[in-house]
């Protein structure tokens, strides 16, 4: 196979709007290619059936396969490369990428620039080392959802549900809705890390109850699940002695967590944030290694794909811009942090003679539950602005997008502060 | 059907009998209770071959522990099992430790442990960087080193089955009688008729020697469980070489060692329980776990953990009731001719393995069985891609001669639908989950399989034709897909 200016790892909604984008800026469609492991295109969006994606990007509610087949239509009717079933082995700081699929062999293939799109990955039993037996019917919730949405079978009938992730919450009323029987979910945390619509809608309207800082520590049955014990956690999150109730249920799901796939990343010696576990970033989706772009979930986890999209085209322009020479020259980079109940901060980077402009945006989180506080931005100790903000969860992924005051400072600076006061 | 000899029990023991018999012209049976061979205390130990320095001089242990380490880099070789000899560190933390290193010195020389020797706290260190800054010596075993203890019974049974040995599993034996001469074996369903049967049975070997009407077995055998933490791959380093701390009467503690494939294994825990069959996890137990092995290496990350497991091995423990001084108990049963124990196999069993068979062969013999060599003799077992571990040029030829290698169906551990195929294909095939990940690897890695196993689950549905929610995890009613086809 000959090289490609753009090699996109992950034909998800991150890989196919980065696509679009590198081709709108002018990247010819089969100097494109887009590799992904499954078997089609449009990455977890395809046994996302459930509706509520595209509120932002679209102005109304589509279901996950909807909302990918609206960029996956605009990939095939440009012609823009693409191959299925193809699993990328490696990718080096040169850039150059090795992958295998069963139409192709082998290939090893040098791009212009990468963008890596690869998703996440769920958390799962192991890395929460809970004691007991090693039945079936543990399953995490995404693998669960594959079961029920793609492959049409129910992997149970009595559910309880260890974390409330999203796709935790969508999974116990999607497991409802086929019949099975969800017992409750076990939050470890005194508040949830789903969204609050989903709270509403898949446990509150299907009488699921959730159970604020309990967890789940022990597993029973020697072939399938028999049942699982839960247990009230203190503030330290160990579980309080005493507390503990046997549950019969037949099916575990966990949705604990989700950990940006960078396994290629790290093997390129692309630096990573221990807070997001992806790549650092600069305003342009730019890794540590130049002409290595990263968006999407591989980047920090979403809650909402339509942010996915839009951090895509960024990344994609970037690549493009990168390929084609016209690439903001790299001036002072400034670092971004969190502080004061801002866990982390997305860009870690920016560039001071770069491209900053009011559309520039920093995305973060916050560590806990706040209310009435200001989210306030500074540079070098300066406060540049605040926002009031009634309400502040972690699950929620809050933004801002920069002032001209906070350019102008940013073009003279070198750290910039997001903290809660 | 008629047989010369009957193993009952596919662990690594009766997996190495069946294996040493495989070069003879002797027609063989191995009965296996559960779905898969390598099932009990041989699918979840330590990993380890041991040396040989821990065990009595003059006892057998220490005989077949010292020849099966000697042996197997070339058991590993012939059988295509990846075999790492990285050596083993006991490590002292005191004066009274050190005493104890030079006890199991002497020991070692005596059993006829090669290169043994004490290195001091600064060679420890080079050695081994990441040690407790708190250890001051340790005894270094440059002949330990570690393998895959299924891995090696699988191709162990896949070389028998090659050359003529007929595995029944999913055979509990409930009785064994016998008749004209011959044992009669059945599981209540169908029989087999063996001239000669040996004990293989592991946890239940007393109750299997009970079975074929031995009257007072001389040893009981203590189930004891042990428990593990196994560590992603990125924590691989973290140790060179097997990591001991000095041993007590609970066995050799909690040790610290890499893994052939690239993991890192903590454990494991000792405690003796009830039901020999119980393999769960504890969190008192996992505790332990992590708690010796910060002993040893402070810094060790048990927070990348991504699987935790048990083993239960059969502890034996003779008149006098001191399990600190049980020897393995091979022996030709005085009271059933015919009927060869080999019981009692605790650890070292993994290292002592190809002795054992060996030993067990001779004894066969010297019971009568006549051993001519088998004229169509094949060594190894059929050739094993693991596409992971080639170059690029020759995944080019694997997938230009088969696209099925072309498909990454485990990201974490890159294995291919060409591998998982020829699992289900191969001898003693894959028929659960487990089994294929046993195989090739599948659903090891960090994601705990939930990318994998519906593919895996949809090819192995596949290539049996059977329907989805027919496929389990680990035989009998572990199936994947409780609530059917929508």
């Amino acid at each position: 196979m000959e090289n490609k200016k753009i090699i996109i790892i992950g034909g998800g909604p991150a890989g196919l709007a980065a696509a679009i984008e590198a081709n709108n800026a002018g990247i010819a469609p089969d100097d494109i290619l887009i590799l992904e492991r499954d078997r089609e295109l449009g990455g977890i969006l395809n046994q996302c059936i459930h509706a509520g994606f595209g509120l932002h990007m679209f102005g109304e509610e589509l279901t996950g396969p909807e909302y990918a087949g609206r960029f996956i239509d605009i990939v095939k009717e440009r012609s823009i490369g693409y191959l299925c079933d193809a699993m990328v082995l490696s990718v080096t700081a040169d850039r150059e990428v090795t992958f295998v699929s069963p139409t192709e062999g082998f290939c090893r293939v040098k791009a212009g620039a990468i963008v890596l799109a690869m998703g996440c990955r769920e958390r799962t039993r192991g890395a929460l080392n809970i004691a007991g037996t090693r039945p079936a019917g543990i399953y995490s919730a995404g693998t669960a959802q594959r079961y029920v949405n793609i492959d049409g079978y129910l992997p149970g009938k009595r559910v309880v549900i260890l974390g409330s992730g999203d796709i935790g919450l969508i999974m116990a009323r999607r497991m409802t809705l086929e019949g099975a029987k969800v017992l409750r979910v076990c939050e470890l945390m005194p508040y949830s890390g789903g969204l609050p619509r989903n709270i509403a809608q898949c446990l509150d309207d299907f009488d699921i109850p959730l159970y604020l800082s309990h967890t789940v520590t022990g597993i029973h049955g020697k072939e399938r699940l028999e049942g699982v014990t839960v247990a009230k956690v203190g503030d330290d999150r160990r579980p309080i002695p005493g507390t503990e109730a046997d549950i019969e249920c037949d099916t575990l799901l966990l949705s604990v967590g989700l950990l940006p796939e960078n396994e290629l990343s790290r093997e390129a010696g692309i630096v990573l944030d221990s807070i997001t576990g992806g790549a650092q970033v600069d305003e342009t989706m730019q890794t540590s290694i130049p002409g290595i772009f990263a968006c999407g979930n591989v980047l920090h986890v979403h809650d909402l794909v339509d942010f996915v999209t839009k951090e895509a085209y960024r990344a994609g322009a970037s690549a493009a811009a990168y390929v084609t020479g016209d690439a903001a020259p790299v001036g002072d980079v400034l670092t971004t942090e969190g502080k004061n109940g801002v866990r982390y901060v997305m860009p870690q980077k920016l560039n001071a003679q770069g491209n900053l402009t009011t559309e520039t945006t920093l995305f973060f989180r916050v560590d806990n539950i706040y209310r009435d506080r200001a989210v306030v931005l500074s540079v070098d100790g300066r406060e540049i602005f605040r926002r009031k903000k009634r309400f502040l969860e972690p699950g929620q992924m809050e933004s801002f997008a920069l002032t001209e005051d906070a350019i102008a400072a940013i073009r003279g600076g070198k750290t910039v502060t997001v903290a809660l006061d | 059907m008629n047989y010369d000899v009957c193993i009952i029990g596919a662990g690594i023991t009766g997996a190495m009998t069946a294996r040493k018999l495989a070069a003879y012209d002797v027609s063989v049976a191995v009965l296996e209770a559960a779905g898969d061979v390598a099932m009990g205390a041989t699918k979840a130990n330590s990993a380890i071959v041991h040396a040989g320095f821990d065990a009595e001089e003059g006892t057998l242990k220490a005989r077949l522990n010292v020849a099966g380490c000697a042996m197997m880099p070339t058991e590993c070789a012939e059988l295509d099992v990846p075999y790492d000899n990285c050596g083993s560190l006991v490590c002292a933390y005191s004066e009274e430790e050190i005493r104890h290193l030079e006890k199991l010195l002497a020991r070692g020389i005596a059993n006829g442990v090669p290169e043994l020797r004490i290195v001091g706290g600064e060679e420890l260190r080079r050695m081994e960087p990441k040690i407790s800054p708190d250890a001051v010596a340790a005894l270094w075993a440059p002949t330990a080193g570690i393998v895959c203890p299924y891995e090696l019974c699988i191709a162990a049974c896949e070389h028998a089955a090659i050359n003529g040995a007929q595995f029944y599993l999913n055979f509990p034996v409930v009785s064994i009688v016998k008749e004209d001469g011959l044992f009669v074996v059945s599981d209540g369903k169908q029989v087999v008729r063996a001239r000669y049967l040996v004990n293989a049975c592991g946890v239940h070997s007393a109750e299997m020697a009970q079975l074929a009407g031995e009257e007072n077995f001389p040893i009981r055998i203590i189930p004891r469980r042990g428990e593990y933490m196994l560590l992603d791959r990125a924590e691989g380093d973290t140790a060179e070489h097997v990591l001991f701390s000095c041993p007590s009467a609970n066995g050799k503690g909690i040790l610290v060692s890499p893994t052939v494939d690239g993991n890192l294994i903590l454990g494991p825990t000792a405690a003796a329980i009830d039901d020999p069959d119980d393999t769960a996890t504890t969190e008192a137990g996992l505790s332990l776990v992590q708690t010796g092995a910060r002993h040893l290496v402070p810094g060790v990350n048990t927070r990348a953990v991504i699987t935790q497991f048990s083993g239960v091995r059969p502890t034996p423990v003779g008149a006098d009731g001191d399990i600190t001084k049980s020897d393995f108990y091979i022996h030709v049963s005085e009271q059933i001719p015919g009927l060869l124990h080999l019981a009692g196999i605790e650890s070292p069993g993994l290292a002592s393995s190809p002795a054992v068979g060996e030993y067990a062969v001779e004894l066969l013999s010297g019971m009568g069985l006549k051993l001519d060599k088998k004229e169509n003799y094949m060594t190894g077992r059929p050739e094993k891609i693991r596409f992971r571990e080639l170059t690029d040029e020759e995944r080019s030829a694997v997938i230009a001669k088969n696209p099925l290698y072309g498909k990454i169906i485990c990201r974490c551990e890159t294995v291919t639908e060409g591998e998982i195929v020829d699992a289900i294909h191969r001898p003693i095939g894959a028929r659960d989950l487990d089994m294929v990940k046993r195989r090739t690897r599948a659903g090891m890695g960090r994601c705990g399989s939930g990318f994998c196993s519906p593919r895996t689950v949809e090819i192995l549905a596949r290539e049996l034709g059977v329907p989805m929610d027919e496929i389990t995890k680990c035989g009998g009613g572990s199936v994947i897909l409780n609530g059917g086809k929508k």
